[in-house]
């Protein structure tokens, strides 16, 4: 490259204010056209479309693949009528119950445990290997043993979906305390924090985007133990209600459910995501 | 009168071959303003975080008031070089943090934080966020957090580092300003030459390979700020580029040219 070709770099725009900035940086140019919303609801819409028409063309049977009114329908029966001796707000209200119940316990031991890690190296030495262990076991392999432990009742599937729970919650809360600037530490205990208060008014409001990250992919983790839990001796929940409908080839009542499922996990995103921007609008912006 | 003073301190980093400062005396009293210039690697940083309480000397006495330095403290407030702010607090909630931590009610600390934000010239911005300030801003707030502590000294470890050249000659006078209102003895660090000269009222070169001391200027162009002269003719002063000269010379002393 030639030392003359620098002189061509582009000048400054017509419309450029600023007379101190750097010529070349031109200004960022306005998004025009497409977003991206639009594209995922055509998308959507291609994809619901494709599964009418093959459904009204009978490509594959009623069996396999019900068609969406089929579906709509049975949403509509099932509300009022119920499946399996309940709702669907009844099989709602018992899945919400018990992925909220795991979440909170979740909370409780998983941010202890995550800020153990994360300022202690004793408690990282007591905690890492256990999470370690804990988080690559499937809800499946553990069902069985949390069962012959402690029952077929309420609190044995709650637990297993907070297990499921637990290694993320806690494995955030470290990543988020570890990664509290060193300046932000010194500046609080030179202005006389102490230990503990440097714990509670710095770590933690810090480590706080990364512990609602870590929820988030709790709530994600929650829902896909949801069906493993509610497979012993349940008679409600969503999982249930799938389960149950699958036994007996019902398979518009199992399309109906795994979409209830999504519609539900898409809306709890949504709301955190909401509560990341009240809770934590400093993130990313530092 | 309590002195802040670093007695033949040397600091070893754990795991490195050699120290990062060699047996290096200071002494900050109560009205000085002491600032640190030298090449990188010149161990500034190591000895404003001693005089902290932030590392531990290998070797040597660090004291204050003839007492040992064990600990950070609020009798030493350290200002970083980025802002070291807390982003879920406003402004005023980040002055008046140190405050809360002693447990001074609410309305007296948020009185407190508001006078020191007038001091620091940010009269308006009490309620901002943190990430709603400027760079220059920012440093204010950080200062006048440091200066609730009502601390003896005022370590300030580049404070106006991170700042565009137009902003940090402003903030220049702003620092002479709050070190003539607060009566605080100033320990600073800084890379900039004429920021020193403007600054301090003693200047020590540092070296590195290990940091040692190399030469100390007193100066008195900061005096002559706070005792009403204007900071345009100070710098136009030919005693001011003489002495410029001069702090240059010793701190590339021994490096060629």
């Amino acid at each position: 490259m030639s030392v003359g070709s620098y002189t061509e770099r582009p000048t400054a725009e017509a419309g450029e204010k600023d007379g101190l900035s750097v010529p070349w940086s031109r200004p960022r140019p306005k998004r025009t056209g497409v977003s991206a919303r639009p594209i995922s609801a055509l998308t959507l819409l291609a994809l619901l479309a494709a599964w009418t028409v093959s459904a009204e063309l009978q490509l594959v049977s009623p069996v396999f693949l019900p068609s969406p009114a089929a579906v709509w329908t049975k949403l509509v029966v099932v509300a009022r009528d119920g499946f399996v001796d309940a709702t669907l707000t009844q099989h709602v209200a018992a899945s919400l119950w018990r992925v909220f119940a795991a979440l909170i316990a979740a909370i409780g031991v998983g941010v202890p445990v995550g800020l153990a890690i994360g300022i202690s190296k004793v408690g990282r030495g007591v905690f890492d290997p256990l999470l370690e262990f804990l988080r690559p076991i499937p809800p499946l392999a553990y069902l069985p043993l949390i069962v012959i432990w402690f029952g077929i009742g309420e609190p044995s599937k709650v637990l297993v979906i907070a297990i499921a729970m637990l290694a993320p919650v806690a494995l955030s809360t470290a990543a988020g305390v570890r990664g509290v600037s060193r300046e932000r530490i010194d500046a609080a205990r030179s202005l006389g924090a102490t230990r503990g208060q440097v714990v509670r008014h710095v770590v933690l409001p810090s480590a706080l985007p990364s512990i609602l990250t870590g929820l988030r992919i709790a709530l994600g983790a929650g829902w896909s133990t949801l069906v493993a839990a509610e497979l012993v001796a349940a008679t409600r929940g969503l999982g249930f209600m799938i389960q149950s409908a699958a036994q007996f080839l019902v398979t518009d009542v199992v399309v109906m459910g795994i979409l209830v499922i999504a519609t539900i996990a898409f809306a709890l995103e949504f709301v955190i995501r909401r509560i990341e921007r009240a809770l934590v609008p400093w993130a990313g912006r530092e | 009168m309590p002195h802040l003073t670093l007695d033949k301190v040397t600091v070893h980093y754990d795991g490195q071959p050699a120290p990062a400062v060699e047996r290096v005396s200071l002494d900050v009293g109560k009205g000085d303003f002491v600032v640190l210039v030298g090449r990188s690697g010149c161990g500034k940083t190591s000895l404003l975080n001693v005089a902290a309480g932030l590392v531990e000397p290998a070797r040597g006495r660090a004291t204050i008031g003839g007492r040992p330095i064990t600990a950070p403290g609020p009798d030493r407030a350290v200002v970083f070089q980025n802002d070291a702010l807390f982003p879920w607090l406003t402004a005023r909630e980040n002055v008046a943090f140190t405050l809360r931590l002693r447990g001074v009610p609410a309305d007296r600390r948020a009185r407190r934080a508001d006078e020191l934000l007038k001091l620091v010239k940010l009269d308006n911005a009490g309620d901002k966020r943190i990430w709603e300030l400027s760079g220059g801003m920012r440093q204010r707030v950080g200062l006048a957090r440091a200066l609730a502590a009502e601390p003896e000294f005022l370590l300030l470890d580049e404070p106006l580092g991170a700042l565009d050249a137009l902003t940090r000659e402003r903030m220049q006078t702003t620092l002479l300003d709050l070190w003539t209102a607060a009566q605080v003895g100033v320990l600073m660090v800084t890379h900039g030459i004429e920021e020193a000269l403007v600054l301090a009222t003693r200047i020590v070169v540092l070296a590195p390979g290990p940091g040692h001391v190399v030469r100390t200027f007193e100066t008195h162009f900061g005096r002559r700020y706070a005792a009403g002269e204007p900071i345009r003719a100070i710098k136009a002063d030919p005693a001011f580029a003489a002495a410029r000269a001069d702090l240059t010379d010793a701190i590339f002393e021994g490096e060629a040219a």
